[in-house]
């Protein structure tokens, strides 16, 4: 490290002991002495920055682009790394809060209780990992379909850096017990307030890069990840409507009250689903997918009919997560069928996704990463099937806050999220540090497997376990009254507890043989392995049998 | 558009967009895929119609149907309730001391109990009510407040040490913590536990048991229902039966409280759990007439005078 930033170091070390000893200190002496001291300090430290360059500092670390000739990939390749930390970290709190389901013992008061490390859980697979990979994508696809560099450099940096700091703040606060208690959107008003100055600098790169594209449409893929940024943008903003107790403080209150909170939560709340976790991961879709099968998209039209459609349908549908509740009748309806309005347009992604194979259906067999697309579109379309089921009031009125809703909504990220971002980023990595392959394809393999196996293990053990406790909730004897309490339920439901634990373990063991083998990529590395896909071919034996002319009995 | 090409595995025509050599076919729309978005879209159309679904100034409107959650809810419960109407009636005739005269309608009373249970007792007394250190056992013949149907009747009309309920069950006993030498706790500890049979029994602990105790615990330690002085002479104990368990109880004791029942619960549903309680095992009948009970002069809810309450 520099000389300078270690002296400047060590002075506001100082510093920052002298503030403290005025701060604890109750005689008034020791304090003025103390400020003395302070004052030294700060002539010091002003004294050692006017000797320092801090543009070719900055330059030095955050590795401003080379020139418009290549494309600005370095927010790229670290929000890669990042997406890969941050799943990993995501995954094995998932796995250890399915673990305390199961043992209640594994809650460690106060800092690694349930209540603080579910939305650990949440916000890291969903805003740290997801969002990560959401970033380095859409950098890297908007760059080459506008055939441009990043419009403004310098902000790219500050958006990644910027929300790496707010995931920090978010996930420390969480274990902390700091939280507005609003799902999804659990960070309180100050770490909400730095988030949209982030997500606004992000829109300006985004936009002003597709301003100064040198393609004249834009690309499908680049819609998507607009409608993510600006409804995100929008949804942030107003559901996370607050006022702070005190500026020196975490707690705040929300703008709203009662059940127009609830409403303006789950608003937030589904189309944080819709426009996160569908739209931008379609916009991966609609540019990884054809690139690595090597195909043309399937139909344009039907990226603008169905684009258009789920854009105007899936903001109306949140009311759905509040059936049975004290939201009005009307609302609950309206809900309801926009959900069920939604099925086609969501399908048509799929559609979309698969029928782009159409003439390289053999990469299945042989592309592992191929494999792990189709297993996402395939993903997404149950989950956005089961979506709409759910949303209807008869099928909600069993499977509501039992655990299908949790089913539901893994299959939908492990499989569908989790599955099509992997394969994002086994395509990025060799491309990114401009290596000939990945480390080892078979590994990809063992990877796939381990994780499918999982989101079964998983999403079936969910299934049963939502059925069991709908059905046993709602069991009425021939006496006419009900049959089980609330512990008569959770008993029962231990056994599919454990296997869900399974399966979470099963998706993480495959997360940590990926992350090896990406490390190994970027180290240079290529594993020695046999190539995946061909059968054994032995030239000698592929030929015709000849007769053999038969022995002739000596005569 | 000029790059218009013929996509051979296909055989369509591509739209002629081209971006980092990604093009796009132009397939027109599934037919499938069109009509089932159109039924959808029909579908929604109706139910719009027939339910609660357009916000007008000052209300919404209400459907063609008439379907209301609020109506749906109502009706269900009104048959729910009409269902066990008659059974409800017979059963607030009836005096509880009559109630297993009559099998049928006691195993009435008993499912509606069980129910009730599950739903308000479940959280201290556990699912099987069999209790839990601090929340007695519902499941044994050991009655703190007495355990014939009409004495667990009052117990959950009116609750235990339950502020505000002036009928609640009170008593308190004293923290003997000032009273007594390390030594004297040692024997009278001894001598509590010696009356189930865990210890040897010694001359010090009897004299001090019979001088400070046995007035509410009576001079065996077989308990006073009346008063809520729990039996110490059996192996069921509501803080625990070690030695420890007990020095803790005589220097400092814990009293648990129930609360009121009566107000939140009707009386039905209060009988209907008072011969839940009672069919789990160790109800007891009521004596007959002659009441082996409290010294004269004392109520069972009366001490709130003498002890610190």
């Amino acid at each position: 490290m520099e000389a300078v930033v270690k002296r400047l170091g060590a002075w506001a070390l100082v510093l920052l002991a002298a503030i403290s000893a005025i701060a604890l200190t109750p005689e008034r002496g020791f304090a003025i002495h103390m400020g003395i001291v302070a004052l030294v300090a700060v002539i010091l430290i002003i004294a050692t920055l006017g000797t320092y360059d801090p543009l070719a500092r900055a330059q030095s670390i955050f590795r401003m682009p080379p020139g418009p000739s290549r494309y600005d990939d370095d927010v790229v390749r670290w929000g890669v790394i990042a997406t890969m930390f941050w799943g990993l970290a995501g995954l094995l709190a998932g796995v250890f809060i399915a673990a305390q389901l199961s043992f209640p013992q594994l809650n460690f008061e106060p800092y690694l209780n349930f209540g603080r490390v579910r939305p650990l859980h949440t916000s890291a697979v969903i805003f740290a990992f997801g969002g990560n990979a959401l970033l380095a994508t859409s950098f890297y696809v908007v760059q080459r379909t506008c055939r441009t560099t990043l419009a403004f450099p310098a902000m790219a940096r500050f958006v990644f850096w910027g929300y790496q700091l707010f995931i920090v703040l978010a996930a420390t606060g969480y274990l902390l017990g700091i939280g507005q208690g609003r799902e999804y959107a659990e960070p309180e008003w100050y770490v909400d307030l730095w988030l949209t100055v982030v997500w606004l600098a992000y829109l300006a790169v985004f936009v002003g890069t597709i301003l100064r594209r040198h393609e004249p449409h834009i690309y499908v893929a680049n819609w998507f990840y607009l409608a993510f940024i600006v409804t995100i943008a929008m949804l942030h903003v107003v559901n996370n409507l607050a006022v702070p107790v005190s500026f020196l403080g975490s707690k705040s209150y929300s703008a709203f009250a009662g059940v127009q909170d609830a409403l303006t939560q789950w608003w937030y709340g589904h189309n944080a689903v819709g426009f996160f976790l569908t739209a931008g991961f379609l916009a991966m879709m609609y540019y990884f997918v054809p690139k690595q099968a090597g195909r043309p998209v399937y139909s344009y039209r039907l990226s603008i009919i169905h684009f258009w459609s789920l854009i105007f349908l899936y903001i109306w549908a949140g009311p759905h997560h509040l059936h049975y509740t004290a939201l009005p009748d009307w609302a609950q309806t309206l809900g309801m069928v926009f959900s069920v309005m939604l099925w086609m347009p969501s399908w048509g992604g799929m559609i979309n996704g698969l029928m782009t194979l159409n003439g390289a259906w053999d990469k299945v067999r042989t592309d592992p990463i191929i494999r792990m697309m189709v297993l996402a579109l395939a993903f997404y379309g149950m989950s956005t099937f089961e979506g709409p089921m759910l949303s209807i009031k008869a099928v909600n009125s069993l499977s509501h806050y039992t655990d299908w809703t949790i089913g539901h909504v893994h299959s939908g990220a492990l499989g569908w999220n989790g599955m099509i971002t992997f394969a994002c980023v086994y395509y990025l990595v060799p491309r990114l540090w401009q290596k000939q392959r990945l480390y080892s394809l078979r590994m990809i393999n063992w990877h796939f497997w381990l994780a499918t196996l999982g989101i079964v293990f998983y999403a079936a053990s969910m299934w049963v376990a939502g059925i069991t406790q709908g059905l046993m909730w709602r069991e009425y004897g021939s006496d006419g009254y009900l049959v089980n309490s609330f512990v008569d339920t959770v008993a029962a439901l231990h056994p599919m507890y454990v296997l869900r634990a399974v399966g979470g373990l099963m998706y993480l063991s495959g997360a940590v043989i990926m992350a090896y083998n990406i490390w190994m990529t970027i180290l240079g590395h290529q594993r020695v392995e046999a190539p995946m896909g061909d059968t054994a071919h032995d030239a000698a034996a592929d030929r015709p049998i000849l007769p053999e002319p038969a022995a002739q009995p000596a005569e | 558009m000029s790059n218009k090409r013929i996509d051979q595995p296909t055989g369509t025509e591509t739209v002629g967009h081209e971006w980092d050599g990604i093009e796009e076919l132009n397939t027109p729309l599934p037919r499938w895929w069109l009509y089932t978005f159109y039924a959808t879209i029909a579908w929604a159309l109706v139910y719009v119609v027939l339910y609660p679904a357009w916000p007008m100034i000052d209300r919404a409107s209400a459907g063609t149907l008439g379907w209301s959650s609020r109506g749906d809810l109502a009706r269900e419960m009104s048959a729910a309730d009409a269902a066990r109407q008659g059974v409800f009636e017979k059963i607030a005739a009836t005096d509880i001391e009559k109630l297993p005269a009559s099998p049928e309608l006691m195993n009435q009373a008993i499912a509606g109990g069980a129910a009730a249970f599950k739903v308000n007792c479940v959280q201290c007394h556990g699912a099987g009510a069999a209790g839990s250190p601090g929340y007695p056992n519902l499941n044994d013949d050991d009655w703190i407040w007495g355990g014939t149907l009409s004495e667990i009747q009052y117990t959950i009309t009116h609750g235990v040490r339950w502020d505000g309920e002036d009928a609640t069950r009170v008593n308190f006993m004293p923290a003997f913590a000032t009273m007594f030498e390390p030594a004297q706790v040692d024997a009278l500890a001894a001598h509590v536990m010696s009356l189930s049979g865990k210890a040897k029994d010694n001359a010090a602990g009897a004299q001090l048991f019979a001088e400070n105790c046995a007035a509410c615990h009576g001079p065996t330690g077989a308990g006073t229902p009346a008063l809520g002085a729990p039996a110490l002479n059996d192996a069921i104990w509501l803080f625990g039966g070690t030695e420890a368990d007990v020095k803790k109880q005589i220097l400092k004791p814990r009293h648990g409280v129930m609360p009121a029942w009566q107000g939140r619960l009707d009386p039905v549903t209060i009988k209907m759990l008072a011969a839940y309680v009672h069919s789990r095992g160790g109800g007891q009948d009521p004596a007959p007439v002659q009441t082996a009970t409290a010294p004269e002069g004392k109520v069972a809810q009366a001490p709130e005078a003498d002890s610190d309450g």
